[in-house]
């Protein structure tokens, strides 16, 4: 049976939720396995984060040295090579610091690499059937992953339902010995600084009520109908990522994993594909609005209500009939 | 600098809507508008302006069918020195990393400093760059937002972190970055551009070119292979509003009210 190793991942000593989704989608690949949850970071950091891993999983492995106090991938993956089995079957979460490690720790591995697994559909020996998405989520396909000399899977946040059962007392193993027995890694990249992202003048992330837009506005000079709108609804405004990445509006205003996280009462999402790096923005289950030309853009599937049309056509309209109602 | 942009042509999903064909085999590949994946894009201008500031030339590379050199052509519109085509039938049904191992022999035969990739592309997998890098033995940097050149062999370079933070480190040459969306602004190619380059020749190489042993490569070196595509079925779906725009926006009014959102 191959070894099962759980990344965890944890910030200012606290476990990532993620922690349980490993743990539950270990169980679904190797259910008499006994899945190792791996904790890397500072003396200051790991004791806690070890502490409270131990009541999910029955071992531990703990690696605390300084030079993990901010997690740098390019020293992670030399330590996690020295340590882990090959034919290991590793899990992680797909976000960016998992982006910066795992495809380079899966050839370091020699072992196959399944990114942004959103389901394990079955195991026949070797073969992995897994589901993951593609073109933003508007398809999906089933892919089949050779574990034969290990692997190395990315799991989307949130696809895993966590196994929250914390009833074990594992125990912590310290591998810090093995893993720096050959020394610290010779560091090729050296980490300076973390540059908070600046605020803006609105903080969208207290907004009752976001009228948002994405790329479906087409041009910078259309994103006016969308303020119109804001306006009329008292609302304020905010976007998907492209808006920002074309300069249109302020980094403050993005909505999702490398934006902000927002939980407003009402999100009215006009020309937004639903990614799951924006979706992963919203939070508090809001009435969600989605109008997109689209009748099978993903947003229809987590939206409450929706509207197939044009956005330049339908928000004026909107904006129009609004004014009139609170008049 | 010696710079190698490593760029994928891929169905445009701004212009198309991407839905399952009959047999569920493969994406409805007919009529789609393609262009070069928007992350690639990006890392091709910023390929350019390194170039611009510290000398050297920006070549770009794509594996991928005939159709791939109009991909390769544009971004030599848009300022890259050369360009070269892999192609092989050898490599189709290659996955992520059988990608990585001929580019990295194409890496070794050039001499590259520097080593681009989009963060991403259409399979949202965003392997690429890790695997080649690791297979180089090179240091590696994803999602990268800001490079600066500070030295002969190094870099400072900023990384998009969770919520928009931004982690700055300094990275030594020779490296690999994939590179994130919105480090720049890339430059409008028109058709004049393209016209341009048009007679430009754009190398093949195959897997002979570049000494990559065909069982690396294409379905037989590949670990993870596709079985179908399907269209995904979540949730209850969207209540969608039927009717005329005008009873649309009464109905939508109507519920924004009694969601107590409008007076
Ligand atoms: C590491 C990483 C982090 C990321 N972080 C974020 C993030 O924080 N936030 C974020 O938003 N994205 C993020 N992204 C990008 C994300 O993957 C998507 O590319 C992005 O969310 C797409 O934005 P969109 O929905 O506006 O655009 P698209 O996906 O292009 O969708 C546009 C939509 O508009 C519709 N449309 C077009 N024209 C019209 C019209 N006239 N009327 C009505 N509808 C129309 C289309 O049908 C389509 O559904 C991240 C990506 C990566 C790799």
């Amino acid at each position: 049976m191959a070894p099962m190793i759980a990344y965890i991942l944890h910030k200012n000593g606290v476990i990532d939720d993620t922690a349980l989704e490993l743990k539950s989608a270990a169980e679904m690949l190797e259910p008499e396995a006994v899945p190792v949850a791996v904790v890397m970071g500072s003396k200051k950091d790991v004791e806690g984060v070890c502490q409270e891993a131990a009541r999910s999983f029955a071992t531990v492995w703990k690696i605390e040295n300084e030079a993990l106090s901010y997690p740098n991938a390019e020293v992670i993956r030399p330590l996690l090579s020295r340590i882990l089995p090959k034919g290991s079957i590793v899990l992680m979460p797909h976000e960016h610091f998992s982006m910066d490690l795992a495809p380079g720790l899966s050839i370091c591995q020699e072992a196959a690499y399944l990114p942004d697994a959103v389901g394990f559909e079955a195991r026949e020996g070797q073969s992995l059937r897994a589901v993951r998405e593609e073109f933003n989520g508007m398809v999906r396909t089933h892919v089949a992953c050779d574990l034969t000399q290990g692997a190395v899977i990315t799991l989307r946040p949130g696809a895993f339902t966590p196994n929250e059962r914390k009833d074990k007392s594992g125990q912590i193993i310290d591998k810090t010995p093995e893993a720096f027995q050959e020394g610290a890694p010779t560091l090729q990249r050296r980490f300076i600084e973390l540059v908070e992202a600046e605020a803006g003048d609105v903080d969208i992330t207290k907004s009752e009520v976001l009228v948002s837009v994405g790329r479906g506005i087409e041009e910078q000079e259309n994103l006016e109908i969308i303020h119109e709108l804001g306006k009329v609804m008292g609302a304020d405004v905010s976007c998907s990522r492209p808006i920002v990445d074309a300069k249109w509006m302020e980094k403050s205003r993005q909505v999702g994993t490398s934006g902000k996280t927002v939980k407003p009462k009402v999100y009215l999402a006009l020309g937004i594909s639903g990614s799951f790096q924006h979706l992963g923005g919203i939070k508090g289950s809001p009435f969600m609005v989605a109008v997109n030309k689209n009748p099978k853009a993903p947003i229809f599937h987590v939206a409450d209500v929706g509207v197939v049309a044009d956005i330049l056509d339908f928000v004026p309209k909107l904006s129009e009939k609004i004014g009139e109602a609170v008049k | 600098m010696e710079i190698l942009v490593c760029i994928k042509r891929v169905p445009d999903t701004s212009e198309n809507e991407i839905t399952v064909n009959k047999e569920g085999t493969d994406i409805e590949r007919e009529d789609l508008v393609y262009s070069v994946n928007e992350w690639d894009n990006y890392a091709v201008e910023e390929a350019i302006r390194i170039r611009d500031k510290v000398g050297g030339t920006v070549t770009v590379v794509s594996l991928g069918s005939e159709e791939t050199e109009e991909v390769i052509r544009r971004e030599m519109a848009m300022g890259a020195d050369k360009g070269i085509h892999l192609m092989d039938p050898a490599l189709e049904g290659s996955d992520g990393r059988g990608i990585a191992v001929a580019l990295k022999a194409e890496v070794k035969k050039g001499g590259y400093d520097l080593v681009l990739t989009g963060a991403q592309a259409d399979d949202g997998a965003g392997q690429v760059g890790g695997m080649l890098a690791a297979m180089l033995q090179r240091p590696f940097a994803a999602l990268v937002n800001h490079i600066e050149v500070t030295g002969a062999d190094t870099l400072r370079i900023g990384r998009e972190i969770a919520g928009g933070n931004q982690e700055f480190s300094e990275i030594r040459l020779p490296c690999v970055l994939s590179i994130q969306t919105g480090i720049n602004e890339p430059r409008y190619v028109g058709i004049r551009g393209i016209r341009k380059v048009a007679s430009v020749e754009i190398p093949i190489h195959g897997i002979s070119d570049i000494a990559v042993p065909a069982e690396t490569v294409g379905k037989t070196g590949a670990r993870v292979k596709r079985i179908d595509y399907f269209t995904p079925q979540l949730g209850k779906g969207a209540e969608i509003l039927e009717g005329s725009d005008e009873e649309i926006i009464d109905k939508l009014i109507e519920i924004l009210k009694s969601k107590g959102r409008i007076k």
